[in-house]
This record gives structure tokens, sequence and C-alpha cells, in this order.
């Protein structure tokens, strides 16, 4: 035998041997052998878009990470630790479905948590449903996980998007606007802020008019044309909610053009550190707009946990930080006011649910299951090459939910 | 509309053409020379645009001026280039004679390494670039002001048109790689050098990519999803304007970028759908694009394409063997186990039946998504709409996907090669768009929720129980198929279209049989898919989900009748193992698929056939 096929073959061998370790593995996988689990923790089963979209979720995750340490360490819920089981939902209804039944049936978890994308978010909704388990919801804006395709089992304390859009226009409803132009990113997200713009401006303002819509696909705004055509229709003000690298086209485009001259612009979550920080020292200054003015916090333990968050990661706290914390210290009070990990029991717990967040009271009313966590509605700035929010003031969520003739109009259950 | 506004407007258009052009012109150069369609072009956009970004800050930051921007600029074009060039000499080389279609997902693997390489260099928040020193303002145009970067941007299309033309009809580089587009063989026989040439040409077309993307960073960040965004519209690019014809891909971009910005004056929804609505038209009527030209036939074998061997009492015992299992597989398994089984069953009818067209039938269709979104919004639509029970709706699920696959077939079977597939792929987004913006009906990019199935099915025993039947009946059936006249006739016209015409084969009635019959057996899968899940949104129409659909065809081996079956568990199996050991799992996805496209270039069950085969050979002298 020559050396050369002494080494082929053992190399072959060794490839083989490795096929069998993967095969062997993948046979404990599916099998679903080896699934010891200490059974007096509570399990609470996590997904989310960890790999699509980091920059969102895991400020999110080191959010929850930071709460769910103090919890344990201060002797976790009745004694009992809580152990997150966190998994990537991979950003498509199909793998978060499986990824939710894995979580459910094979790591027996006591409640889903998490979600990113509002479609994703649904998917799991209606999944928990279906199986009768909690589903708490961190990311999705969408009015449908709480109204017209809400269910017993899902709840969501970040405000929608109906809640948003109506602080936005409380925020501009005095100023001299007659004739509006809208511009929102072609998916459900920009078509339903869009659309509740129209239905709260025409009730605050029964005069103002819409002059120009323009839907671009999302990621792949045509800027110069977009803003062309928006100027063309000579509006006194503009709606947005266009984010990501669709905003920052549109604002270079739209500044070199003059488009925001003399024009009010209120815009859904710019704000927001997650979209202000890419945009540097080009965040659009004057713009009317829901966001989180973290450097604005200086007391109470709101700014105790900004302090902590910025020691423990060294990075500044996103919004997503934030409700991760705020929602892990709302587990551990619903766990407690429960007082077991009963689906049923949880369930009850969070129907018309107060607690204390770091922010300031919120409730979860029964109807929708929404909660009442509020935002931050401010006027952009620029300070040290970075935008901020000024003049900015906290919207309570109590005063902008649907109404409950409108929640149950859409809602089936 | 103002006469100053239509033409502030077209230029608007302009500038939106001159980008799209310098992202595709590169595509069409690599598919020139090498036939290689390079999924992985709007990875060195992205990279180029990235590269630029850090590169202009730095260099920038040591000297403000125009000077060092675009120096950052060609540098980051250059750098895209080297890496392309990399891509050939690594991997690209290794599989110039594999079939096309091993090629397209070589190139996917590399779109997904990139893309969590550029989260794990780069981080995963967007970058924005700074603006061009110099290039900041606005000029006054009839009133209007525009901005002078968009204006540079009109000329730098028709400039970078100007420099190719000038490449290819001036220097003996491009004589060369006019040579390798009209006729490689004939070159390779003349004693050109091709292993140069080819890693010349993909390192141009990839620097161009790069520039493409270095020239965005003035107008937007760079991000992570730049790549996927860029993709699509290069392809349709390329394809309207003829592959491997840069005028072309100019007037297409031209025609493109002036059709999008008056387009959405009229409908300002239309974005999403018109490229590929235009590709649709195009291909229709002009088969080639254009200004391109049929295929040129390689000559020699296509020799790819081992006979199927015939159906053995062997074979009917390993799949006895494997239905038995299947059957006793509930004994020992656990509640999510079955559910994964489930899975893996749909996705083997869907793989099998995409194997239809591309093993049997050597029709590449890149747009299978199509059929199995449409048998599952099929269903889901009669269960939200017409209160239809699961049954009726199981039963509707292969009748909408292949009524309309028989509706598109007739246009795309007039086709062959790389432009039906682009056609598959155009059909497949115009799918994928109604979907997606028919909010009333569809319920838009939400999709429909609550689609579960009937109480006597909605165990998941009984499910499992019922999917084995079904997908096991679908899947008996193709193969069934494969054997009969039928099948032989189609494998005669995938081997010799010509000789099959001769014998009196319609060849296209076939290939439209086959269409319409692989689009109902997916359209099948999609309706248990969509109970198996109890929901469906736009996402199964996309790009992906066809990509999902030939990886699995592919691993499993396109020439053997079992193979897909093989290849949707490899691969649904691994996503669901890999997926929670880490959040970089398409680097290891894209490095499993490269390996595979490298160690098997015959897919799993083909290549160990093809080693039997071998090693009898061997024993026997």
């Amino acid at each position: 035998m020559s050396i050369h096929r002494a080494v082929r073959d053992a190399v072959s061998r060794r490839a083989a041997l490795g096929a069998i370790a993967a095969l062997a593995g993948l046979a404990t996988a599916i099998l679903g052998i080896a699934s010891a689990q200490a059974q007096d923790s509570i399990r609470i089963g996590e997904l989310n878009s960890y790999s699509r979209f980091a920059a969102f979720t895991v400020p999110y995750r080191n959010g929850w990470q930071m709460a769910l340490d103090e919890i344990n360490a201060a002797g976790g819920v009745n004694g009992r630790m809580i152990e997150v089981i966190s998994r990537d939902d991979g950003g498509t209804t199909g793998d978060a479905v499986r990824v939710a039944e894995e979580l459910v049936s094979r790591d027996k978890v006591d409640f889903l948590l998490g979600t990113f994308l509002s479609n994703v978010g649904l998917a799991v909704a209606d999944f928990a449903n279906q199986r009768k388990t909690l589903f708490i919801a961190w990311g999705p804006l969408t009015d449908a996980l709480t109204m017209a395709k809400g269910n017993p089992y899902t709840f969501r304390i970040r405000p929608n998007t109906w809640m948003q859009v109506g602080m936005l226009v409380d925020a501009v409803k005095d100023l001299d606007t007659k004739r509006w132009a809208i511009v929102a990113p072609n998916y459900e997200y920009g078509q339903s802020a869009a659309a509740n713009f129209k239905t709260l401006l025409a009730r605050v303002n029964p005069d103002a008019e819409i002059v120009v819509e323009q839907y671009p696909a999302l990621g792949k705004i045509d800027a110069g044309a977009t803003v062309s055509a928006i100027e063309q229709a000579r509006p006194d003000a503009i709606f947005n909610v266009l984010f990501g690298g669709d905003l920052v086209s549109f604002v270079r485009e739209g500044t070199t053009r003059g488009l925001f001259e003399d024009r009010t612009v209120a815009s859904m979550l710019t704000g927001e550190p997650e979209w202000l920080l890419p945009l540097k020292a080009e965040a659009p200054v004057g713009w009317i707009a829901t966001g989180y003015p973290w450097q604005g916090v200086t007391e109470g333990p709101h700014a105790a946990f900004i302090a902590a968050y910025r020691e423990k990661y060294d990075e500044t706290p996103r919004l997503g930080s934030m409700l991760g914390y705020v929602i892990m210290y709302m587990i551990r009070d619903m766990l407690l006011e429960a007082d077991s990990t009963d689906t049923d029991a949880m369930v009850a717990a969070l129907e018309d649910f107060s607690f204390e967040s770091i922010v300031g009271p919120v409730t979860i009313r029964s109807i929708d299951n929404q909660g009442s966590f509020g935002a931050w509605v401010g006027r952009i700035a620029v300070e040290d090459g970075s935008g901020t929010l000024t003049d900015w003031r906290y919207y309570d969520g109590t005063d902008f939910l649907a109404s409950e003739d409108e929640v149950e109009a859409m809602r089936g259950d | 509309m103002e006469p100053s506004f239509f033409v502030v407007q077209t230029l608007n258009g302009l500038a939106s053409a001159s980008a799209l052009f310098i992202a595709a012109c590169g595509l069409t150069i690599i598919f020139g020379v090498t036939r290689i369609v390079n999924f992985a072009h709007g990875s060195f956009y992205m990279l180029g645009a990235y590269f630029a970004v850090l590169l202009a800050d730095r260099l920038l930051g040591i000297h403000y001026g125009p000077l060092m921007f675009w120096v950052a600029v060609l540098l980051a074009a250059l750098g895209a280039g080297v890496l392309g060039a990399v891509m050939e000499l690594t991997l690209l080389r290794r599989i110039y004679k594999a079939p096309e279609l091993f090629q397209l997902l070589a190139t996917f693997g590399v779109v997904l390494i990139v893309q969590d390489a550029v989260v794990w260099l780069f981080g995963p928040q967007d970058l924005l670039g700074p603006r061009a020193p110099g290039l900041t303002g606005a000029v006054d145009i009839l009133g209007h002001r525009f901005p002078v970067y968009e204006l540079m941007l009109v000329f730098a299309g028709p400039v970078v048109l100007a420099a190719i033309w000038l490449l290819f009809n001036r220097t003996r580089f491009g004589i060369l790689v006019r040579a390798a587009t009209h006729d490689r063989e004939m070159l390779a026989a003349l004693g050109v050098n091709q292993a140069v040439l080819f890693t010349a040409a993909v390192f141009l077309g990839c620097a161009l990519a790069g520039l493409a993307g270095a020239l965005e960073i003035a107008r937007k960040p760079a991000t992570p999803h730049m790549d996927v965004n860029i993709i699509a519209e290069a392809f349709v690019v390329t394809v309207i304007g003829g592959m491997g014809s840069v005028p072309g891909a100019f007037l297409a971009a031209v025609l493109i970028g002036v059709l999008q910005a008056f387009g959405i004056l009229v409908f300002p929804k239309i974005t999403l759908v018109l490229v590929f609505l235009v590709m649709a038209v195009v291909l229709v009527v002009r088969p080639w694009g254009l200004l391109g030209r049929p295929e040129p036939q390689l000559r020699g074998e296509p020799a790819m394409m081992l006979p199927l061997a015939p159906w053995s009492r062997t074979a009917s015992l390993w799949a006895l063997a494997g239905v038995a299992a299947l059957v006793a597989f509930p004994l020992i398994a656990d509640a999510f186990a079955l559910k994964l089984v489930i899975e893996v069953m749909v996705f083997a009818l869907f793989a099998m039946s995409l194997n239809l067209l591309l093993g049997l039938g050597g029709v590449i269709s890149f747009g299978h998504a199509a059929w199995f979104g449409l048998g599952a919004y099929g269903a889901a639509l009669a269960v939200r709409h017409l209160g239809a029970p699961m049954e009726l709706a199981l039963l509707l699920a292969p009748l909408t996907a292949g009524a309309v696959a028989a509706l598109a077939g007739a246009f795309i079977v007039r086709l062959s090669g790389v432009y039906l597939a682009m056609l598959t792929l155009a059909v497949a987004q115009v799918v994928y768009a109604v979907a997606f913006q028919w909010v009333e009906v569809t319920g838009g990019d939400n999709g429909l929720i609550g689609i579960w199935p009937s109480d006597w099915a909605s165990g998941r025993l009984a499910y499992y129980y019922l999917t084995l039947m079904l997908a096991g009946a679908g899947i008996a059936l193709l193969i069934r198929v494969s054997f009969s006249p039928f099948g032989y006739a189609l494998r005669a016209a995938r081997d010799s279209a010509l000789r099959a015409e001769t014998v009196g084969i319609n060849v296209r009635r076939q290939r439209w049989a086959a269409f319409t019959l692989a689009g109902a057996a997916a359209g099948l899968a999609g309706g248990l898919y969509v109970f198996s899940k109890g929901n469906i949104d736009p996402g199964a129409l996309a790009i992906p989900t066809s990509v999902d659909a030939l990886a699995m065809a592919l691993l499993g081996g396109v020439q053997t009748i079992t193979g897909p079956i093989l290849g949707a568990a490899a691969l649904h199996l691994m996503k669901d193992f890999v997926m929670p050991l880490t959040d970089y799992w398409r680097v290891l996805l894209g490095l499993v698929i490269i390996g595979f496209v490298l160690v098997f270039p015959g897919g799993v069950v083909g290549t160990l056939r093809g080693l039997a085969a071998r090693r009898g050979g061997e024993a026997s002298r």
C-alpha cells in the first residue's frame, strides 16, 4: 500500500467516523433523548430573531438577562429560579413555529416569550392559542396581535402602532398644518400606521387632507424619485413611517433638495436609539418623533437601570434593552401573583394586571391583553455628533389605547 | 404634470438606472465568460459598501477632501474584486463542469457565509458612510433643487459603459472575454489560458459589484441585508438586457429606472413587483432578452445526467422498508420528533416535485416556491373565506397550484436554460407580490393564521399518518410517472431535445405536462404544510423557499429517483440541529452546502452510486 493510499484511507476513515458521530448527534436530537432537566426551576421558552435582526434583539437579550440575573440572585420566585431557554426564531414564521413547538413539547417550557417581526409574532401567537400556552410578545408592533387577530393567551406590553400614531397625532394636533404627505414602507406596519394616521388625524383635525402618499418597498426606496413625488404635491407637513436604510436615503435626499425646510415632519420610531445611532450627526433635526430619550432620565429606578446597564454591558441602552428588562420583572410579578406555572393561573394573573415598572405603573387590560406602557415623544436634535430627543414628554399608553368598542368590533373571541 | 417636474423625475430615474446598471453589469460579464450565474454578486456589492464606509471614514479622518473619498471607493471596489478572485480560485474553478444548478447553489452558500461574516466583522448595526466631499450640494434644475451627487451618478453609468466598451474592444483581454462569451471551447482549442481569463473576468465582475456598493455609501448606509435587496434586481436587469450583453444591461437598467420613477406617481405601491412584471413581459416577447442571443450550444455530450437505473425489486424492498419504518416511527418518537418528520415528509414531496422538472425534464425551475405557496394559500384561503373543511382545502391545494402552473407553464416552456429559470423566478415573484399586496384577501405580509386541521386530524399522531399517506401517495405517483412512457419521453427530451422531436415527441407539450404535474404536487406539499403550521405568509413564496427546494433536490442528487427524499431529510434536520447551536448558523449551512457541492458533485446518492460503480469496475479489472 502506498503512502498516498494510506493517507487517503486514514482520511476517509476519519471522515466516516465524523459522519457517524454527526449522525448519532442528529439521531439524539431528533428522538429527543438526553433531555434530563431540572424540574424545580421555572422555564421560559424565549425565541427571537437574534441572527437576522441582531441590532435590535441583542440589546433586548441583554435587558432581560440583566433582570433575570437580578431576580435569581435575589432568590428567584418563591425560592424557584427562573430559567430561560433562548432560541433563534430564524426570522420566518415557518422556523419560528417549529422552534416554539420544540420549546413547548420537548423543552417543556411553562410559557413563551419574544419575537420581533409582526408576522412571526402573529404566527407564534396563533400557535400559542392552538396549544393553549401563554405567549408574551416583545417586539411586534402590529395592531392585529391584540386586536383583529388577538387571542386569550397572547399579551403585549409595548405600545402598538395605533397607540404610537395616536401619541404623534396628539403632539402635532395644534400645529397649523392642513396638507399632509404620507411616506411609509410598503408592508403591514407601514400600511397600518398610514391608515391609523388618516383616521386619527381626521378626528382631531377634520380640515386636514392627505395630498400625497408614497409606499416604497421596504429596504429598496428610490429616494430621489420619492422625494420629488412628495415635493410635487406641496404638502405643509409629512408623516413618516420609514426607518433604517430607507430613512437615511430619504433624509439625505430630502435635506439636499430642501424637502424639510419650513415643513413639519412627524415620524414614527425615529427617536429610538436603535434608529438614531446609525444616523449619527445626520439625524433630522426638528422632526417630531416617538423614541426613547434615555439621556434625559436622571432619577428614580429608571436612571438606576440605565447606569447599571451601561456598567454591565459597556454600551448605552436601547429601547429594546429597557423593554426586555421591564418584561422580565413583569414576568416575576406575574409568577408571584399566579403562584403557579399553570397556564390558566398565569393567564388569569395577567388579566387586568397592574405592575410597577421602572418607568411607572403599567396595567394590562383584559379586553385585548394590551399593556398601557407608553412612549416618549419629542423633537430630534443633534448633540455631540449624535441624535437625541429634546422637549420630550412621556405619553402614558392608557390614554391612547383603542377604545373598548373598537376592540370589541375587531376581536373575534 | 409640469414639464420641469417631468425633467427632474426623469433625472431621478436615470440616476437610479446608473446605480442599477453598475451593480448588474458585473453579473452579466461573469455569466458571459464563465456561464456561472453568480448568486453571490449581491454579497460583493455589500462588501464593497462596507469596505468603502470603513475606508472613507479612515481616509477622510486623515485628510478631508474629494480625493480621499474616491480613493476609498476605488480601494473598496478592488477589495471586492480580490475577494471575487479568491472565490473563483477556491470554489468556482472546481465546479465549472458541474451542472449549472450546483454552481448556483455553491454561490448561494457564499451568500450565506458572507451574510454572517459581515455581521460578525462589522457589527449588526447599519453603518452610515460619509457624504461625498464636494458633491453634497444641489444644483438648480428648472426651479427644482437636484443633488450634485445624483447628477454625477446620471453620468457615471454611461462612463462605466464606455469604459467597459473600450476594455472589450480595444484590449487583448477584452477580445478574449468576448471570444469566451461567444464560444469558450473554441477559445480553449486555440490555446488561450482559460484559467487566467476566468479569474480575471470574475475579478472584474466582482470589482464592479463592489464599485456599485461603494458608490451607494453616499446615498444609503451599509446594511447586512443589502445583498439580498440588490441581487434579484441585478438578475432582472441582466436577463432583460440579455445574459452576457453589457449594453443590454444598460438599456434594461434605464428602462427599469425610468419606469419606476414614473410608476410610483400612479401606483405608489408598484415598486415591489414592477421589475418582475417587466421581466416577465420581456421574456414572453423576446425570449433572449433585449440584446441577448440564444445560449451557445456547448459541444459534446451533456454528460452530467446518468441514465436512471430501472426500478428494481431491491428498490421496492427498500421503499417498503422505508414506509414500514415511518409507520412504526411514532412508537419511539416524542411529539416534536413527529412534528419534524411531518415537515420532512412535506419537504420530501416538495423536493420530489421539483426533481420531476430538474432531474427528469432537465428544466431548471428557480421559482418552485410559487407552487408550494399557491397550494398553501389555496388551502388557507378556502378555509378562511369559504369556510371549507380541511379535507376540501387539501384537495384544492394541488388543484390551485396545478391550474396556475399550467397557465404559467404554457409560457415558461417556450424558453430554455437560464432564461427559463429566470422566467420561473419572475412568475414566483409576481405571485409573491400578489400575496404580499392583496391585504384584504391574503392578509398581506402578516399572512393568514388559524389554519388548523379538522378535529379528527388535529392530534399530532393523526396528522402524522395523514401526511404520511398523502405525501407518500404523491411521491409514489411521481416515482411511477418517472418510469412511465411519459417519464421516458421527458428524459429523452432532456438528453437531446432535437432527437426527441425527431422521433415524434412533442417536447414542449411533455414539459408543459411535467410543469403542471410538478406544480400540483408542490401544491399538495404546500397544503399539508399550512395545516401543520397553522399559518402561512408570503415568506413561503419567497426566493429562500425555492432555494431550499433546489438544495434538497441537489443534495440528494437529481439523477436519482429517491435522492430528493434524503436531501429533504438531510437539509431540514440539519437546519433544526444547527440553528439552536449558534447565532451564526448560516455560515455553517453555507459551508455545508459548499462542502457538499465540492465533495459530491453528483449529489449524495448519485456520487455514492458513481463510487460503487467505479469500485465494481476496479474489482472486475
